[in-house]
């Protein structure tokens, strides 16, 4: 408890002082390349949103300066001055100065099927305990991934955390409903709560299978739902059975 | 004698023709080099070193009122990453401390929480929605970008020496002073179960913060 507390103090610490080198932080050199407006036109728009009006266009032929980018939304000057955000979808169609395409990275279900590397967190059922995740997995083949898990389990009388590694299986990787099923091993610890009287910590191996789907929001969004079967193998003569029922966000790169 | 010097010049010329087409092929090589050396010419555009500003840092502070145990100042640091111009996660870390209940202040000396249980800390994971995005203008000269956003999400609270599963939701207004600087205001609900005061009963904490967010 006290070493859960003095963690979390020290990164509320370190997270100040990030904050505060960031501010202090010079900004270097940027990359600000040019490109050549291929279109007929292209709309700025004086935000970086589909609502913000559009206040200008660039025509064909003009090369505009991509100044940053915010989620889908470009920001750029043209050689008249003016500063505007143009979408990806339009920014596509630019090309560099030697007349090449650019690959401007429109994100969609293709690229979900395709995706490597994601992370997310979730929230559920675990035995009767509520469980908070956090998950990270990298795809080794289009079909089969690693996954690492780190929870923590608030039930009505014990705390605790649970981490676990899994093999992930995703047949369908492109649909936009992609089931999954996964086996893996981890630990769980347990800790009784203040108000229950004396009860030991304890820590045991738990092993599980899952099955599950991810659902294509849009962009790099997915929407979780799982269910994991674990066993968890105590030092008592039986081992205990758990279900565990989460559902939740992640983000692919 | 004829066939002698015939013999000569035959000989002299086998050496020297291997030397001379290498001589020859020498010059051959240095005009192919340039080709090579053009390639770094070509201003290819790097789209993942152009600088992109989706992730928002920042710190707010605040009142949290924790029910039954009264209004307190609040602090906490919050971590967002925008997916789409619509989504974005976010991740927040906050402090507080517990007051007293009207039944420690009537009852005089009786203390229900140690010191220590009276320090309250929570994080919470959220999905962000951004409802009602737009321009915001002061007087006649300046227009802001803003907005305003829904969240709900979920995370753990130390309340009372223990951890809660805690449920959040709220609304707050993003202002953009620039593409990198907003303010930010808002107003979130934690919702947790306790039987700290006999029987369990779920207890209603709203929050009311305002802070500054780096994005980067």
């Amino acid at each position: 408890m006290i070493g859960r507390k003095w963690m979390t103090a020290t990164l509320f610490r370190s997270m100040l002082i990030l904050a505060a080198v960031l501010i202090c932080a010079p900004a270097d050199a940027k990359y600000q390349p040019e490109v050549v407006v291929s279109d007929p036109y292209i709309d700025l728009h004086t935000g970086p949103g589909r609502g913000f009006p559009i206040f200008y266009v660039a025509a064909q032929g003009d090369r505009i300066t991509i100044l940053k980018e915010q989620t889908e939304w470009y920001k750029v000057r043209t050689p008249r001055g003016k500063e505007g955000w143009v979408n990806v979808s339009q920014m596509a169609s630019t090309l560099d100065l030697d007349g090449g395409p650019i690959d401007f990275p429109n994100y969609g279900v293709d690229d979900f099927g395709k995706r490597r590397w994601t992370f997310g967190f979730g929230a559920g059922d675990f035995g009767g305990a509520r469980i908070l995740s956090a998950i990270g997995s990298f795809a080794l083949t289009p079909n089969i991934s690693t996954e690492l898990v780190a929870s923590q389990l608030l039930g009505d009388y014990s705390d605790g955390y649970l981490g676990t590694a899994s093999i992930v299986m995703s047949p369908f990787p492109e649909w936009r409903v992609s089931p999954f099923f996964e086996i893996g091993s981890g630990i769980v610890h347990l800790e009784p709560q203040t108000t229950i009287v004396q009860s030991l910590d304890r820590t045991d191996e738990v092993v599980h299978a899952g099955v599950g789907a991810d659902i294509y929001i849009s962009k790099r969004f997915i929407f979780r739902v799982q269910y994991r079967h674990h066993t968890v193998l105590t030092s008592r003569d039986d081992n205990e059975e758990i279900e565990e029922w989460t559902a939740g966000f992640s983000v692919f790169l | 004698m004829d066939s002698r010097i015939q013999r000569f010049f035959i000989v002299a010329l086998a050496t020297l023709l291997p030397a001379s087409i290498a001589v020859a092929a020498q010059p051959k090589d240095l005009e192919l080099e340039p080709l090579v050396v053009r390639e770094p010419d070509r201003r290819e555009i790097e789209v993942d070193e152009i600088d992109s500003e989706n992730f928002e840092v920042g710190a707010y502070g605040g009142i949290l009122n924790v029910q039954d145990f009264g209004s307190n100042p609040v602090y906490g640091v919050r971590a967002a990453y925008h997916i789409t111009e619509d989504f974005f996660l976010e991740g927040l870390y906050g402090r507080s401390e517990l007051g007293e209940t009207s039944f420690e202040q009537l009852s005089g000396n009786v203390q229900l929480l140690t010191d220590d249980e009276r320090q309250f800390s929570y994080y919470n994971l959220s999905v962000g929605y951004n409802v009602l995005p737009g321009e915001a203008f002061i007087g006649r000269k300046y227009a802001f970008r803003g907005g305003l956003y829904l969240v709900a999400g979920a995370g753990s609270s130390d309340f009372a020496g223990d951890e809660r599963f805690t449920v959040s939701g709220g609304f707050g207004y993003r202002l953009a002073a620039t593409d990198w600087l907003s303010l930010r205001v808002d107003v979130r609900d934690y919702v947790f179960k306790s039987d700290l005061l006999g029987s369990e009963e779920t207890l209603h904490n709203l929050e009311f913060t305002g802070g500054l967010t780096l994005f980067f």
